[in-house]
């Protein structure tokens, strides 16, 4: 979407919108002047067309009472989609803004256009609705798209911040409205401590993620954004579950269920029904959260508000001073323990985030009148809470972090350090893929035990589909085999073309325009560093530049590798095979037993998978870690050959093409007959072949091409001694 | 905690292991485990097979190089203690420690000069001490993107050579390589925090 032109919010979704916005108002138009006399002037219309008598059949009748509800839930769901749309289109808007604001803002649109109609607003959002329609969706969104691995490695962190701070803020705006409350001046006398307390939990929930949108601009390093993200989760459990022990529940185990699931569900189903899982929860979620901003901004235009401006105002004041208390106090606290503390940057970018959401005004409205008989103050000052912070924390806090950050890295690079910087941060991420992702947690260790024992077992199913990574190498391999037979020899790629000569120093004088686009070059086309995290950004599902990223790596690492096969080399880091023949021969990376292989094949790959965890890369099956396995071997054991001196390698190209001739049934005979390097080792393929469910690897059609081949003159002497 | 010590005690050398390479105890604890979990067939050793199964190295484009970094000299075979030596480049600078150091002593493989040596081998794949035009080619070539023509990759090589070439002999040496990165923190960059 990015590389699309600028679309500004094109004047057909305008068009569209009013629209739009023209049938509501006509409806309403409709519906003001009553059914009955709109009904009349038809008939009478009728009537006199025809002639007829006066008694009438009505052809022709507008019940607009009957179809309202879904005619204006619809109304609103199509004028959101249309918003959504028009903002995503625009390219600098999402940065700018938070989507919620632009949420709200449709909804304080359509509710003034109900309000400007005299038309009472259809009590659609009640307590049972919100409970069991719209905030589930939410939920189940967030635990399922929670990145597991960094949330439980903060889990402390995020407990001790979002649990804490939230109860240290609602405690201390409840109590501290109260004292106002108290203060006669204000008119406030009636309102009781416990009345203010829970107002106090309700106001302190942030609705953090609508700024993690932001975020995704600035670059947010990965604690940060694990701390807010997990304040967003824990805020709406503690919110919902201040309010009853039942919610807190359902809330949880919702969660729990969500994150859970997650991994058994994107190892089971194909590729493509994982999109589909995903984008639908984004879908479902989104819709909820959509209706429940509309309504929000319905219920701003109406009349059911009071205004006190002590209470509102004081209640802004402390919902900032309590937050920032919050987080200064309990984050000095908590950097006594962190192994990497947060810096006070960090921690003001963290005070800042705390943009109030749906959450809060949801739970205003849902407050029992009988228990509060002042609930419309509470709901008004919600309100302003809420407008205040989506609209001005929520502009203003990506230019804050924009600015925070370019603070550090003000200074200009040149080309060495920005190549040397790159290579050291894949170097990095290269190395802690060796480390692999140590727990601190022995629960963890524990729970990956049982994992990995049973519910592997009972949850994941045997033939596990591919992924999109996995059918690109089966592709590359057959076309590799294919390329072979066709011409001959293995043909040269574009990629590595040797550089044998060196060119000539000469230093030319560049100018600085020429060195800022190399450099403008090197930034934009070097490789990303692979995320550990990946950046969650709520309204985007992952871009598949990685992926495309990993295929062009993966494919260039293949055409090197066919370079180095076919100059005869042995492997780059390669010594002469010698004594390791036998090693070779004999297959030694997996079980004996072919029935077996499978399955270690498969436990280990799913044990570098759950410790990757990249879902669009993990390699879901066995295959490419055997294909990888058997292209090195059937290129270890060329040098063998060659270093046998039973031939060059053009020589060999020319045996192994033949018969893959034979194989593929094409009339070309070679001079040389098929040596069958690899007969001595066929009855142990053989017996590898067996288990062995997806045929095409690159070893596979080797061998079992080579298994026909009846006359079969050993020409290694070890080989055969091998056996 | 009491069955972590006795795990200890099943690795071979833990001492000198730990005098070395400046670990813990209980990183060289999870540190074996993890080399008993690359090792899949219980060799007690690890082969370049062995690292080639972790998938994200194959999709790093200096995965190869870097794997190559852990077999040293060309060998095949890599023991435990050689693969923490290597790991104990990535530890995080720890500056108390530093203060204390004994001058005598060789310094500790996590020191910048250390990390550095590490991070330049990797472009030096002759080992001659320099970073050749050519070097600094293939470099470039593993980790931009296809869409980067021949000719603009050698001039950005020829330019990066040129930047950071001193004497003029057309080649980087280690030393021309550190001065090329002098205000940037290694120390950071090249330590892996669960290392500590």
């Amino acid at each position: 979407m990015g590389d699309r032109a600028l679309v500004p919010f094109s004047p057909w979704s305008w068009c569209l919108l009013l629209a739009t916005l023209q049938c509501c108002g006509a409806s309403f138009e409709l519906n003001r002047s009553t059914d009955s006399s709109a009904q009349r002037e038809l008939n009478v219309r009728f009537a006199a067309a025809s002639s007829q008598p006066v008694e009438t059949i009505s052809v022709f009748t507008l019940d607009y009472d009957y179809v309202q509800i879904p005619y204006e839930v619809t109304l609103w769901i199509l004028l959101a989609s249309l918003a959504k749309i028009g903002f995503h289109l625009h390219r600098r808007l999402p940065g700018l803004m938070p989507e919620s604001c632009l949420l709200i803002l449709v909804g304080a649109l359509v509710g003034a256009v109900i309000f400007g109609t005299d038309h009472k607003s259809p009590p659609v959002m009640d307590s049972s609705i919100y409970f069991l329609y719209l905030l589930p969706p939410i939920v189940l969104e967030s635990g399922y798209f929670m990145p597991t691995r960094p949330f439980f490695e903060n889990l402390g962190s995020i407990l001790w911040w979002a649990g804490l701070g939230a109860l240290l803020n609602a405690f201390g705006i409840g109590l501290s409205l109260y004292l106002i409350c108290q203060v006669p001046a204000f008119g406030l006398g009636d309102i009781n401590l416990l009345q203010n307390l829970l107002f106090g939990s309700l106001i302190s929930a942030v609705d953090p993620v609508a700024v993690l949108a932001v975020f995704e601009e600035a670059r947010v390093n990965e604690q940060l954004y694990m701390m807010i993200f997990g304040e967003a989760l824990l805020n709406d459990g503690i919110s919902v579950g201040t309010r009853s022990w039942a919610s807190l529940c359902s809330f949880c185990r919702i969660t729990a269920c969500a994150v859970t699931m997650k991994k058994y569900v994107e190892e089971n189903v194909s590729q493509t029904s994982c999109t589909t899982i995903k984008y639908f929860m984004k879908m479902l979620s989104s819709v909820s959260e959509t209706l429940i901003f509309i309504f929000m901004g319905v219920s701003t235009i109406g009349k059911n508000h009071e205004w006190n401006w002590a209470f509102i105002c004081f209640t802004l004041v402390f919902c900032q001073i309590w937050r920032a208390i919050s987080v200064f106090a309990l984050f000095y606290v908590s950097n006594r323990f962190r192994t990497f503390p947060f810096s006070v940057k960090d921690q003001c970018v963290i005070f800042y985030s705390g943009v109030r959401g749906a959450g809060s005004f949801s739970l205003a409205f849902l407050l029992p009148p009988s228990l509060f008989p002042r609930k419309k103050l509470f709901v008004t000052a919600t309100l302003v809470v809420i407008y205040f912070t989506v609209f001005i924390q929520g502009i203003t806090v990506g230019p804050l972090v924009r600015y925070l950050d370019v603070r550090k890295t003000n200074k200009k690079e040149s080309i060495n350090e920005e190549l040397h910087t790159r290579l050291m941060d894949h170097l990095k991420a290269g190395v802690e893929d060796v480390c692999g992702q140590w727990s601190h947690y022995q629960v963890r260790d524990k729970f990956k035990k049982f994992d990995h024992k049973y519910l592997r077992k009972i949850l994941i199913r045997k033939n596990l589909p591919k992924s999109s990574l996995v059918s690109l190498y089966k592709k590359l391999e057959m076309k590799q085999a294919i390329e072979m037979v066709e011409s001959g020899v293995l043909s040269s790629t574009a990629f590595s073309i040797p550089h044998q000569a060196q060119k000539t120093q000469e230093t030319k004088r560049l100018s600085p325009e020429d060195v800022e686009s190399m450099r403008d070059i090197l930034t934009r086309n070097m490789y990303q560093v692979r995320q550990r995290t990946l950046s969650y950004n709520k309204y985007n599902l992952q871009p598949q530049t990685s992926e495309k990223q990993a295929k062009e790596i993966l494919i260039r690492r293949r055409n090197t590798f066919r370079e180095s096969m076919k100059k005869g080399h042995s492997l780059p880091w390669g010594k002469p095979a010698g004594t390791k023949n036998i090693r070779y021969l004999s297959f030694p990376y997996s079980s004996p037993l072919p029935a077996g292989r499978d399955v270690k094949m498969a436990e280990f790959t799913d044990h570098d998978g759950s410790d990757s965890e990249l879902p669009p890369i993990t390699f879901h099956t066995h295959s490419p870690a055997k294909s990888i396995q058997e292209r090195r071997w059937t290129a270890e054991v060329i040098p063998m050959k060659s270093l046998h001196g039973a031939g060059t390698p053009p020589r060999f190209g020319y045996q192994r093409s033949t018969s893959r001739e034979e194989r593929l049934g094409r009339g070309r005979r070679a001079i040389l007959r098929p040596k069958p390097l690899f007969h001595a080792v066929d009855e142990e393929f053989e017996s590898e072949e067996e288990g062995e469910e997806e045929a095409p690897a690159f070893g596979s059609l080797l061998s079992s091409e080579l298994r026909p081949g009846g006359d079969c003159n050993l020409s290694h002497s070890p080989l055969l001694q091998r056996k | 905690m009491g069955s972590r010590s006795s795990h200890a005690a099943r690795i071979p050398d833990v001492d000198s292991i730990r005098r070395e390479t400046g670990f813990s105890q209980a990183s060289l604890l999870r540190l074996y485990h993890r080399f008993r979990a690359l090792d899949r067939t219980g060799k007690g050793y690890l082969s370049r097979m062995d690292l080639q199964q972790i998938e994200a190295l194959a999709v790093n484009p200096l995965g190869d190089r870097i794997i190559d970094s852990f077999f040293p000299d060309g060998s095949l075979r890599l023991d435990f203690p050689g693969f923490v030596r290597v790991l104990s480049h990535f530890r995080p600078v720890d500056e108390e420690e530093d203060g204390n150091r004994d001058p005598k002593e060789p310094e500790p493989l996590n020191s910048r000069m250390n990390k550095l040596r590490f991070a330049f081998q990797l472009y030096d794949l002759d080992r001659d001490g320099k970073i050749s035009r050519h070097e600094m080619l293939q470099v470039l070539r593993l980790m931009v993107g296809v869409q980067v023509t021949e000719e603009q990759l050698e001039s950005i090589a020829d330019r990066t050579v040129q930047e950071a070439d001193e004497d003029g002999d057309g080649a980087v040496s280690f030393l021309e390589f550190t001065k090329s990165l002098e205000k940037m923190n290694i120390e950071q960059k090249m330590s892996i925090r669960i290392l500590k």
